[in-house]
């Protein structure tokens, strides 16, 4: 089969083509090269006037394994008020803050999404994660591993194991969790947070441990560097949500000493505590860090106004942040000495100072950082927002004048605050593509997506050009995964499965040997029942593994 | 014949995964680490491989056929039981949203005891591992829990290894409700529990009083349910300062009317602990017969727990409502399908309209269903997923013996495509 789309304007940041008129072309789910002109084109599409990007990436989006299966469970009244009913191609489900597993595929395939990366896998927990990742349709999946605050890394740190022990043990747990990256979540404070520590600087040790966030931040960017994984660490600030965190975050910024590292989420680590109510925007400061340090990339956590339900694997924080819940109903759980959970609800307001501010923040982070190679769309899905609401934000990104009209409506104090107003940039479509295909596929390191240059899979995402960005993305005419048509005007027309993204570093078998002893003596699981096998992913005839590859000459 | 270890099993609701088993052709043997609830449940005979309809062995095909003529015919059938793995979880919500049923576990009941807690105010809990590791102080509420899980004292308890306990031994159990009825609560040391019993319909205003405390309200009465409110305030202080206390309770043993009340004071109680200053979290027990594993697979592809109607197309939840004892008793419905991988003494309830069995083989009806398929058991006769008490993780069943008996999910998949 050989699809021709003719005549689209053409926005592919990693083949440098930036809005130009291009033909593509695609054979058996890649993209290819104009073919010879007696080639028989087998169906298509005219493009004329339209946008076409290669389908969105969303590197950090809550949408598999218990926290989020807590979050959904907790919220039944947010889940009546969106039911979403079957028809002849799709399931029903239940949708909003926190979406049914397929609504979840629908919803992100309908706004021109093919592939997306939960970020808090809980090693021990990553089976159901997976497995609920593969009850999503059409997109492709995979997730970033929690370590951190697990038992086993923290026994190494404080016995100074050396850091070829360390990355045995990263990499094995990768192999062992089929992730694709390896994430912190308040490097040591979920354990801290068991021996009844309430908050945990970046300098400050462990109650049991001898070991501070700063080393384990160091120590595991160092493994994810060493092992050549390409995406860097992944890091969960410590001090979420805290006024005055500004510094703490700035301070990690430095202290990582140039290794590569994500900051995930910033908006909620860029607080300030100046003003009136003690509470202010340190999102210049930020930006002019991250614009200083390459080797830093973030990702915005952008809140935006409305019900939704906060679902973290930070629950020192989340357990101090339970006074807010809206409803006031909220779960807070300690797991198998690997790390934790927090699910609060929030509705986050415009006219509450605070939830305004943070909304400005947000957006004044993502205009102020001026490398869109190295900041990401994210409403860290579920917390600062449902993934739903993502056109909305790039409009809010586009349209200066959008921007300013919503500013105008918020909290009056908090419009003091910012220097939103102040602010002219527009992104442009072709850094909307690059923030959201381009810039991610290169964040994660995945092999043949996130382009439309031949040798690249056939995700594509084609938009009628609209003034109203809101309207143009929120509503793709095509939307083809792996060169299969899955949506046409905005509706699902043909349901697929996505394979699952991870990495395979080598590591030295010897690490099981210890690890095995740890089971046995410590876990409540078997070491050979808690890896998980490939099989697991195909046996079920849709699933599927697809390994990337490392970098820097790692194995 | 071969031996298997590292056995995992659904069965126990804890998670046990060392066991060693001896598969002898159909035949399996418990060799170690078997229990009262665990070494029967593996060792069951398989008595029927041959579907049934009308009473009359016949092929699968033809049964799937029938069932199928079944749920054609039906303007809302009732999917129950629900007691299989997640594989089977998956293609039962798929065959539910397909033909507009009401699925219901069959431990609803019981689990709404804490849904309805959950969903009204939510909990902080922990897992086996954390207790495990570093539970200094067990209150364990309305529940005799040896019976219920017998090897949780072993494993959890007074297991030899600790993180961070110097001596397991030294842990303190209390048990508030229900007396124990071994001796697996007994410490390595000779340690006995501090038991404080009371009648079960007394248990409510027992946690009441025992929440009241925690709050530091002043309690007028001496005693509560027969038990002194000194010792209440004894248990209070000893709660307020353990390191990491657990508080665990059996939705199933709280069989008293607005049993969510005390749930809900259970989990408000460890609250009020942690915000006072002291770490405590609770430990929910259940993972029997599926009852996690539905309402887990439920939860991500309907967005609710394991009792919800499909019936307008879309799921909707109502703890209530789409309870099917209720709405076959009131004859709610006009097909029953009826789905038990786990256990084959839990048969349907009689219906006065047309049944399908899928149940674990060696059922015996006291009214022979239309449809009888006997399935195999996740974790024996195939690979699977089960969800243990702390929901957290699913372990990975083995498959052990090849006896042809088909799965959950490869029968109710059948019916769904020949729908």
């Amino acid at each position: 089969m050989l699809i021709k789309l003719t005549g689209g304007t053409v926005y592919d940041p990693a083949g440098g083509i930036d809005g130009q008129k291009r033909d593509i072309y695609i054979q058996d789910g890649r993209i290819v090269d104009r073919p010879a002109a007696d080639v028989k084109i087998d169906q298509e599409y005219d493009l004329t006037g339209k946008v076409v990007m290669s389908g969105a990436i969303d590197m950090h989006t809550h949408i598999g394994g218990g926290k989020g299966n807590i979050a959904r469970i907790l919220l039944p009244e947010d889940h009546r008020s969106d039911p979403v009913i079957r028809t002849n191609l799709t399931r029903s489900g239940s949708g909003h803050a926190m979406p049914s597993t397929y609504v979840t595929g629908y919803r992100y395939a309908e706004m021109g999404y093919t592939t997306a990366f939960e970020p808090a896998v809980l090693p021990v927990n990553a089976r159901q994660a997976h497995m609920e990742m593969s009850d999503i349709p059409i997109l492709d999946k995979g997730g970033y591993a929690m370590l951190g605050s697990d038992d086993y890394l923290l026994r190494m740190l404080t016995a100074k194991k050396d850091q070829k022990a360390v990355n045995d043990y990263v990499a094995w747990t990768l192999q062992a969790s089929k992730c694709i990256g390896i994430k912190v979540v308040n490097a040591g404070g979920i354990s801290a947070f068991k021996f009844n520590q309430r908050k945990l600087d970046l300098d400050e040790k462990n109650a049991h441990y001898d070991v501070t966030p700063r080393q384990i931040l160091q120590t595991l960017a160092i493994a994810v560097k060493e092992l050549g994984v390409p995406h860097p660490l992944h890091v969960h600030g410590c001090n979420l949500g805290v006024p005055g965190n500004v510094d703490t975050t700035l301070d990690t910024i430095q202290g990582v000493g140039g290794l590569p590292m994500h900051l995930t989420h910033i908006q909620f680590h860029s607080y300030g505590t100046e003003g009136d109510f003690k509470f202010s925007s340190g999102a210049a400061q930020i930006a002019e860090a991250v614009n200083k340090h390459k080797n830093i990339t973030i990702d915005v956590g952008q809140i935006l106004f409305g019900q939704t339900i906060t679902a973290s694997g930070d629950n020192m924080r989340q357990h101090a942040n339970h006074k807010h819940a809206h409803p006031n109903k909220w779960v807070c759980m300690d797991i198998e000495c690997d790390a934790g959970c927090g699910v609060v609800p929030f509705k986050y307001k415009d006219q509450n100072f605070v939830n305004a501010l943070q909304w400005a923040i947000g957006l004044e982070i993502f205009l102020l950082v001026n490398d869109p190679w190295r900041v990401f769309l994210t409403t860290d899905h579920p917390n600062g927002a449902p993934f739903t609401t993502y056109p909305h934000l790039i409009r809010l990104l586009m349209d200066k004048s959008f921007r300013n009209d919503m500013l105008a409506t918020i909290h009056p104090e908090a419009q003091k605050m910012t220097t939103l107003a102040a602010i002219d940039r527009e992104y442009t479509l072709n850094e909307i593509a690059i923030m959201t295909r381009a810039g991610a596929a290169k964040l994660i390191g995945l092999k043949d997506r996130g382009g439309l240059t031949a040798g690249n899979w056939g995700d594509i995402t084609v938009y009628t050009e609209n003034a109203d960005r809101q309207k143009m993305f929120e509503k793709p005419d095509y939307v083809f995964k792996d060169g299969e048509l899955v949506v046409k005007d905005g509706q699902i027309v043909h349901v697929k499965w996505g394979t699952t993204h991870i990495v395979k570093p080598d590591y030295d078998t010897s690490v099981e040997k210890d690890l095995k002893h740890y089971f046995d003596r410590y876990l409540t699981m078997k070491m050979g029942n808690f890896k998980i096998s490939d099989d697991e992913f195909t046996e079920d005839g849709r699933g599927s593994l697809t390994a990337h590859p490392l970098q820097g000459g790692a194995q | 014949m071969t031996e298997i270890t590292e056995v995992p099993s659904p069965f126990c609701g804890i998670g046990t995964d060392d066991l060693t088993i001896s598969v002898d052709g159909l035949s399996l043997k418990v060799l170690s680490n078997g229990c009262a609830v665990n070494t029967p449940a593996f060792e069951q005979v398989v008595t029927d491989f041959k579907p049934r309809v009308g009473g009359n062995q016949v092929a699968l095909e033809h049964a799937v056929a029938k069932a199928v003529e079944i749920l054609q015919d039906s303007s809302q059938p009732i999917i129950g039981g629900c007691a299989t793995d997640v594989n089977g979880m998956r293609a039962l919500l798929a065959l539910a949203d397909r033909c507009g049923a009401v699925v219901d576990q069959l431990n609803f009941n019981a689990a709404r005891r804490n849904y309805l807690a959950m969903q009204d105010s939510g909990w902080m809990t922990t897992t086996l591992a954390e207790v495990k590791n570093r539970c200094d102080l067990l209150l364990v509420v309305g529940k005799d829990l040896e019976s219920f899980v017998p090897r949780f004292f072993e494993r959890y308890l007074w297991n030899q290894g600790s993180m961070f306990l110097e001596d397991t031994a030294n842990r303190e159990v209390i048990y508030l409700g229900k007396a124990p009825s071994g001796t697996a609560q007994v410490s390595p040391n000779g340690k006995q529990a501090q038991v404080l019993t009371c009648a079960d319909a007394d248990l409510p205003e027992v946690v009441a009083v025992l929440r009241a405390l925690v709050k530091g309200h002043k309690i007028v009465v001496d005693s509560v349910g027969g038990i002194k409110v000194s010792d209440l305030q004894t248990v209070v202080e000893r709660l307020q300062a353990a390191k990491y206390g657990v508080v665990t309770w059996a939705a199933s043993a709280l069989a008293f009317d607005q049993a969510e009340l005390a749930v809900q004071s259970v989990c408000e109680l460890i609250k009020d602990i942690n915000d006072q200053g002291s770490r405590c979290s609770g430990l929910p027990l259940s993972g029997k017969e599926g009852d996690l594993t539905a309402s887990q697979v439920a939860g991500w592809i309907s967005g609710y727990p394991a009792r919800i109607s499909y019936a307008k197309g879309y799921p909707e939840y109502d703890p209530y409502l789409y309870d099917s004892r209720a709405m076959i008793e009131n004859g709610e419905g006009d097909a029953l399908l009826w789905v038990q991988a786990f256990n084959s003494k839990a048969i349907p309830p009689v219906a006065d309209f047309p049944t399908i069995v899928l149940g674990r083989s060696g059922m015996v009806f006291d009214k022979e269903p239309d449809v009888y398929i006997p399935l195999g058991t996740p974790g024996i006769d195939h690979a699977g997923y089960a969800y243990r008490t702390d929901s957290v993780v699913a372990i990975r069943l083995k498959k052990l013996r090849d006896s042809g008996l088909p799965s959950t999910a490869g029968v109710l998949s059948a019916i769904e495509k020949a729908l």
